[in-house]
Parts: C-alpha cells; sequence; structure tokens
C-alpha cells in the first residue's frame, strides 16, 4: 500500500516535471510562430536550400571517412573549385548557352546575344545541367590527384599524418587558386547559369534555384544510394570501409575503391559548389571554408561514416541557422542588439555539443564502445 | 672536467644553462646585433611552443584529439588583455576594475566547483538511484537525477557567484592601496604576471568545465566538439563589443600594452617547460601516458580515466592561456578575433605533430622551426612573390609530412628533457 503511494507520487513529480518543460518548449516555439508566421515558412525554405547544399558536401565527408577514416579538411576546397569552374565557364565561355546556340543554328538562325537571352527554357535547363556536370568532372579527377599525390603515401602512417597533409591540400588549394593567374584574389559576383524566377506563395517567396537545389540533390542522392547499395563497386566500398585486410583478401583492389570514393565524393562536392554559387552568388577562394565545416559538422550530427545520417544531418543543420537567424536575438542591457545572423555559428556548434553529450557518435552513429 | 660536471646536481647545471640561453639572447637582443624584427619571431616561437606543448600533453601525452585548443588560447589572451589594458589606460573607471573583476571571476569559478566537487554529485546520484530505482524506470529516474544534479549545480553557482559578489566589493580599493604603494616600475610587471596568471587560470578552469563531459566521446568526436567550442567561442568573441565595450569585437581590441618582451617569454616557457618534463615523468605523467597507450588496459591497473584525462587537458589549457596572455602584449597590443578562428587552430596541431606526438624536445625545436620558416619565406620570396608564402608552406608541409610521417623527433628526448635515469637506492625503497 505504502509502495504504491510512494511510486505514484514519485510518477506525478516526474512526469508534471516532463509535461511542464515540453509545454514551455511547445509554447515557446508557438509564440514565435505565431508572431510571424510568413518569416516562419520563409525560414524553413530558406533552411531546406541551405540543407539540401550542406548535404551534398556532407556526403562527400561522410563516404570518405567511412572508407580511410579520415576527415577530409580538403574537401571544402575542392567544392570552391567546383565554384570557380562553373563561374569561369560561364563568364568566359558562355557553357550554360552552348544548348541554346546549338539550338538555333539548327532553327538557321545566328545565336545573337538578344535571342540567346530569350532562348527556351529547357536549353536553359540542359546549359545549368552541362555546368554542374563540368564542375563535377573536374572536382573528381582534382581529388583522384590529391588522393594519390597526399593521401595515398600515408595509408600506413598515422592518422594524424594524414590529416596534417589534408589541412595542407587545404591550405594549397586556397592560396594557390588565389594567385591571379589562377582564379584570381577578390570576390567574385557569380553569374547564374538560369535566370531566376521567383514565386510567392502566400507571403513565402520561392524561387526556381531552391527547385533546382532540391532536385538535383534528390537526384544525386538516389543514385548514390543505388552505386553504394545495388552496384559491385558500392560493394567493394562497403566491404573496404568495414575491414580493409579482409576486403584485399577477397580480391578487392582496395586502393582503387578509395580513389573511386575520393572520386565520388569530389563529384558531390563539384555539384554542392555549383549549386551553393547559384544560390549565394558571391566567390572567393575560401569560399569553401564554411560550408565545408558546417557540412561536415552536419555529417557529424548524422553519425559519420553513414549516408543517410549525413543527409538527416544536414537538413537539421540548415534548419537550425535558418531559425537562429530569423528568431534569435538577444537584448543586452547597453541597449545593443546580439542578432541571430552573427551569433548562427555560436548556436549551431552549441546544439552540435549538445546531441554529442546525449548520442556521442551522433544521430545514426553506431554506439561506439571503446575507441580503437 | 665534464666527469666532474657530471656529478654535480641536474637541478643546478640545468639551472645554469637555462640562465646562460637567457643571458646569450638578451646579450644578443640588446647589443642590436639582431634586428627588432627577428627578436620578434623569437617571441613568437617562444610563445608557439608553449602553446604547442600544451596541446602535446593533451593529444601527445594524452591521446585526446583535442581541435579547440586555440580557444583557450583566446580565452588567456582576452583575459590578461582586458586587465592589462585596464592599468594603462582605465577602462573600466578604476584602474583594477578590471584586475578585480577577473579575480572575483576566477574565484567564484573555483569556490563553485570546490563546491560542486564536495557536494558528491556521482554518490547522491548513486543513492537517489538505489532509492527510487524499485518504483521508477530508468528514464524517470534519469530525469528525477538531473533535476537533482541541475539543483545541486545552482547551489554551487551561487555559492561562487556570493564569493565573486563579495570580492569584486572588497577587491578594488585593497588592491589600489597595495598597488598604490608600489613604485610604477615594480607595479607595472605584477600587474602583468597577475593577468597572465588570471588569464591562464580562467583558460584552465574552463578547459576543465567544457572539457569534463565531452571526454567520454571517442576520439574524432572528441575533436568536433572541441572544434565546435573554438568556433562557437570565435563569434562570441566577435560580438564582444556589446557585452564589454572595450574589446571592441569583430573591430579588433586596441590599446593592449606591449609588455611581452623576451624576458617574459623565456621565464613563462621556462616554467612551462620544468613543470611539464616533471609532470610526465612523475607517477600522474606516467598514468597520463598510459591513457593514451590503452584506455581498457589503463582502467584494468586502476587508473581513473577520466581523472586524467581531466588534468592533462587542464593543464594543457592552462599552457593555452599563459601562451594566448604573452601573445596579446606582444607589438602591436593589438587583438582581433581572427587571430583564433579555426584555421589558426591549426598551427599548434601541426607544431606537435611536426615535432613529433609524445616529444617535448621536438614540440620546442618545431615551433622556433616553424616560426622561423613562415616569417623566413616572407623574407626570402622576391618581390612580387609575396602570395606565394601560403603556396609554399604547405608544400612544405606535405613533404614533410611524407618524408617523416612520424614527425621529426618521434619519442625522442634530448638533455635535460630525457627521461630521469632511475638510481637503485640502497635503502631497498622504490626510486623516483
Amino acid at each position: 500500500m505504502k509502495d504504491t503511494v510512494i511510486k505514484l507520487l514519485l510518477r506525478i513529480v516526474v512526469w508534471g516535471l516532463v509535461a511542464a518543460l515540453t509545454i514551455a518548449v511547445v509554447v515557446v516555439v508557438a509564440r514565435l510562430i505565431q508572431r510571424n508566421p510568413v518569416l516562419f515558412f520563409q525560414q524553413v525554405v530558406n533552411g531546406l536550400q541551405l540543407g539540401f547544399v550542406y548535404a551534398l558536401i556532407a556526403l562527400g565527408y561522410t563516404m570518405i571517412y567511412g572508407v580511410v577514416k579520415l576527415i577530409n579538411f580538403a574537401h571544402g576546397d575542392v567544392f570552391m573549385v567546383g565554384s570557380f569552374v562553373s563561374f569561369y565557364a560561364i563568364t568566359r565561355y558562355r557553357l550554360h548557352l552552348w544548348p541554346a546556340s546549338v539550338y538555333y543554328r539548327t532553327q538557321g538562325i545566328t545565336p545573337t546575344p538578344e535571342a540567346l537571352a530569350q532562348a527556351p527554357g529547357w536549353t536553359m535547363i540542359i546549359g545549368t545541367v552541362l555546368v554542374i556536370l563540368l564542375a563535377m568532372i573536374v572536382c573528381g579527377f582534382l581529388n583522384i590527384i590529391i588522393e594519390r599525390v597526399a593521401y595515398k603515401p600515408l595509408r600506413n602512417a598515422p592518422r594524424i599524418a594524414a590529416l596534417i597533409t589534408a589541412i595542407g591540400v587545404s591550405f594549397f588549394l586556397e592560396y594557390f587558386t588565389a594567385l591571379g593567374f589562377v582564379f584570381g584574389p577578390d570576390y567574385y559576383t557569380y553569374v547564374r547559369p538560369m535566370p531566376v524566377i521567383s514565386w510567392n506563395i502566400g507571403g513565402v517567396a520561392i524561387s526556381n534555384i531552391l527547385v533546382v537545389i532540391i532536385v538535383s540533390t534528390i537526384f544525386l542522392l538516389v543514385l548514390l544510394q543505388y552505386i553504394v547499395m545495388r552496384t559491385k563497386m558500392g560493394k567493394a566500398m562497403r566491404a573496404s570501409a568495414f575491414d580493409k585486410p579482409t576486403a584485399r583478401l577477397m580480391g578487392i583492389n582496395v586502393d582503387m575503391v578509395i580513389s573511386f570514393t575520393f572520386a565520388l565524393g569530389a563529384i558531390f562536392a563539384g555539384a554542392a559548389g555549383v549549386l551553393y554559387a547559384i544560390a549565394y552568388p558571391q566567390i572567393i577562394t575560401f569560399v569553401g571554408i564554411r560550408p565545408g565545416l558546417k557540412a561536415f559538422v552536419a555529417a557529424v550530427l548524422g553519425g559519420i561514416g553513414n549516408i543517410p545520417g549525413a543527409f538527416v544531418g544536414s537538413l537539421i543543420m540548415g534548419q537550425a541557422e535558418a531559425m537562429t537567424i530569423g528568431f534569435f536575438s538577444i537584448t543586452m542591457p547597453s541597449g545593443e542588439v546580439l542578432a541571430g545572423s552573427t551569433l548562427r555559428d555560436a548556436i549551431v556548434f552549441a546544439i552540435l555539443i549538445l546531441v554529442f553529450l546525449i548520442r556521442p557518435t551522433g544521430i545514426f552513429g553506431e554506439p561506439e564502445g571503446e575507441k580503437a | 672536467m665534464i666527469k666532474q660536471l657530471r656529478k654535480l646536481p641536474s637541478w643546478l647545471t640545468t639551472t645554469a644553462g637555462l640562465v646562460l640561453f637567457y643571458a646569450l639572447v638578451q646579450l644578443i637582443i640588446s647589443m642590436g646585433w639582431v634586428t627588432e624584427y627577428v627578436a620578434q619571431i623569437l617571441q613568437w616561437a617562444g610563445i608557439m611552443a608553449i602553446s604547442s606543448l600544451g596541446l602535446n600533453l593533451v593529444y601527445g601525452f594524452n591521446g585526446q584529439f583535442s581541435l579547440g585548443h586555440i580557444a583557450f588560447f583566446a580565452i588567456g589572451a582576452y583575459t590578461s588583455a582586458l586587465v592589462t589594458k585596464d592599468w594603462y589606460v582605465t577602462w573600466s573607471g578604476s584602474r583594477v576594475g578590471a584586475l578585480s573583476g577577473v579575480i572575483a571571476l576566477d574565484a567564484g569559478l573555483i569556490v563553485s566547483l570546490v563546491v560542486i566537487s564536495l557536494l558528491r554529485i556521482n554518490t547522491i546520484q548513486k543513492r537517489l538511484k538505489e532509492a527510487v530505482g524499485r518504483w521508477l524506470n530508468q528514464f524517470e529516474t534519469s530525469v528525477l537525477s538531473s533535476v537533482v544534479t541541475f539543483l545541486l549545480a545552482l547551489v554551487a553557482i551561487a555559492a561562487g557567484g556570493a564569493v565573486g559578489w563579495l570580492l569584486v566589493k572588497v577587491l578594488p580599493p585593497t588592491l589600489e592601496a597595495i598597488l598604490g604603494l608600489l613604485p610604477t616600475g615594480i607595479a607595472q610587471p605584477v600587474v602583468f604576471a597577475l593577468a597572465l596568471t588570471l588569464g591562464s587560470v580562467l583558460a584552465a578552469i574552463i578547459g576543465l568545465v567544457v572539457g569534463q563531459p565531452l571526454f567520454k566521446l571517442a576520439s574524432d568526436y572528441f575533436g568536433i566538439a572541441t572544434l565546435g567550442f573554438a568556433i562557437a567561442l570565435y563569434v562570441l568573441l566577435q560580438n564582444s563589443d556589446k557585452v564589454i565595450p572595450t574589446m571592441k569585437g569583430a573591430r579588433g581590441m586596441v590599446g593592449i600594452p606591449i609588455w611581452t618582451r623576451w624576458f617574459w617569454v623565456f621565464i613563462c616557457a621556462a616554467l612551462v617547460i620544468v613543470a611539464m618534463r616533471n609532470l610526465i615523468y612523475s607517477s600522474v605523467g606516467r598514468a597520463i601516458i598510459s591513457v593514451r597507450e590503452d584506455e581498457i588496459a589503463a582502467k584494468a591497473m586502476g587508473i581513473d580515466v577520466t581523472r586524467y584525462k581531466t588534468v592533462a587537458f587542464t593543464i594543457g589549457s592552462l599552457f593555452a592561456g599563459i601562451a594566448g596572455g604573452l601573445f596579446a602584449h606582444k607589438s602591436p597590443g593589438f587583438l582581433h578575433p581572427s587571430s583564433f578562428d579555426f584555421l589558426k587552430g591549426f598551427d599548434p596541431l601541426i607544431v606537435v605533430v611536426f615535432g613529433g606526438l609524445g616529444s617535448m624536445t621536438g614540440t620546442i625545436a618545431a615551433s622556433v622551426g616553424w616560426a622561423f620558416l613562415l616569417e623566413g619565406l616572407r623574407v626570402a620570396l622576391p618581390q612580387g612573390f609575396e602570395n606565394w608564402r601560403f603556396v609554399i608552406y604547405p608544400v612544405l608541409l606535405l613533404i614533410i609530412m611524407l618524408l617523416r610521417p612520424q614527425g621529426l623527433l618521434g619519442g625522442v628526448e634530448w638533455g635535460f628533457l630525457k627521461p630521469p635515469k632511475v638510481q637503485p637506492r640502497t635503502t631497498g625503497d622504490e626510486g623516483e
């Protein structure tokens, strides 16, 4: 009898606390949304845009980590190379207009600049795809070279040596491409390969950029899932990630698999570079640092080495960042305002640390008992 | 002659060597045989050595992959700069205002930590679990125990806050009186030494508080979590002007007195090196190394793994704080958050890996080499090729890593830093 009463009382206390906390959180969130619902949905859209680009970068990080257990700090810079290659392909060689001019020629019309500006929409889409493909191919080859030169000789060295070379490669890509005869040291305004069309749905602005990003990311994600899960190469990748010596014994060419993984990761980074520059059209050779870092954090958040985890982590990251920008602000006693837009990185990383405290290996990460 | 020298007690020869080295370099600097520029690089090398030794303790000796070392460097830099800038140009209304404020903060935090350890939260949690375990399931128990922990932490923070508040009220007039008695020539170094100490103690406390909950994370995850802390701190520093206007946030803090001299760098470096050497070759040091070698085995031998991770991380942060304080008062007396962003955070890591993980000699040699290499490239590159500095630097980095992936002096120590020989004693005691 006494036992039941104590149990009941304790339960009431505990669940009361949990309920109070939950209600408090829900009420705060609901108040924020209620205060400005249009802003809320706009930030959801912006967060999606950011999250999908992060996802493309994060996939490369997570794949490479899964196979070689290397935090490839140069990944963000490969992403930057993708942006710049597409930028120069567009501004110098007008690559995005090639399909249109081919189309006009078959019609017997001279492709003047005025005519090209009026080109039908589908030629624009093909042009954009061409630009993205070019960036993907260049980045893929670049990463194969990087892997061969910088990481392969260190395959049996301590892991930290490869990490330091990754930092070195990152510095090299940033500063070498900033030289005048490579990409140049300035900020450049990116020229989009297609015109921006914006729709207004109940006050929330949605542009075709978001559509392009979501469609290409989902397409690439499905492709990746197919490669990793359904092809022989994917099977070899998974085997190498699981146990390299045994994979080698089974006749898998592990070096080939690693090169392939690096190429695949860079292909995604190249696509992300173009999409990111389309969405946020200002580029410099250091542009890859921040998105690269955040995408990496997103991959860790989802559980590094786990492909769906990287995707989910990126979406969370995008939303967290967008919501911080939209809704976070503290007014200091001095009257100064600490706005979310300046504090977003701090809050995003605070979230990361909180997630770690609850799930030490990320959301989808396999629990790691003791480190090897 | 040399044989006779060998017979002298080692501390005597070491001290003599250090003093001689100090005097020699001081002579070279005072006589103007090298330019002020070279003297600056030497200071920078010493600062880098202090900071990197801290990281080597955390990563090289203890095996904790920390990417957030730069955060503690930044804490030491900004804290000490606030204190000395106040003494120098009085930004807070009283020239010891910041000094007493930081003392109060440090003391308050230490009191809070002491109260927390006195409260024995672990024991209380265990008792609580035993007491209510038969009525509640695991989730409910953990909710209850987190609430209790939270309340206990509040008690501790309140105690620390009370002490801090008291000190803020009491200290300024007292300090003003004491420091007023001293002639300026003496008061200034005293303030500088206090500022360095307080900054590094704050860095150590924050290292303790931040590190503690993260030690359960596996290697790479720990690295990312500490990196996250460093970036969060960087962002806060950029917005610091909204809390303390004189820190000027992203515009950069100016008006810091330029007090760092070869003397200060040398004293701090010597203290850090001696302290580190004695720590590494003590029983605590052996425990720290055992955690790196094999955590499970260390645990099986009865070593409190979390405790030694905490010790290493706290002391590592302390060293970073000292280095940060010296860095802040280096010419040109200007602090900007971009000196502490995560790319700069790789510098000590590069130095530690270059020198060889777990080698103090290597770290010291590598930091000198690193500082002179980076600056030397500035001088050596011909006109029009200045932008090539950071193109050549990573190439050199790559070449060195490819040629010597274990670092220059991995596992090797020279001279004074060699492990002391164990002399068998006739009394039969275990010799140290």
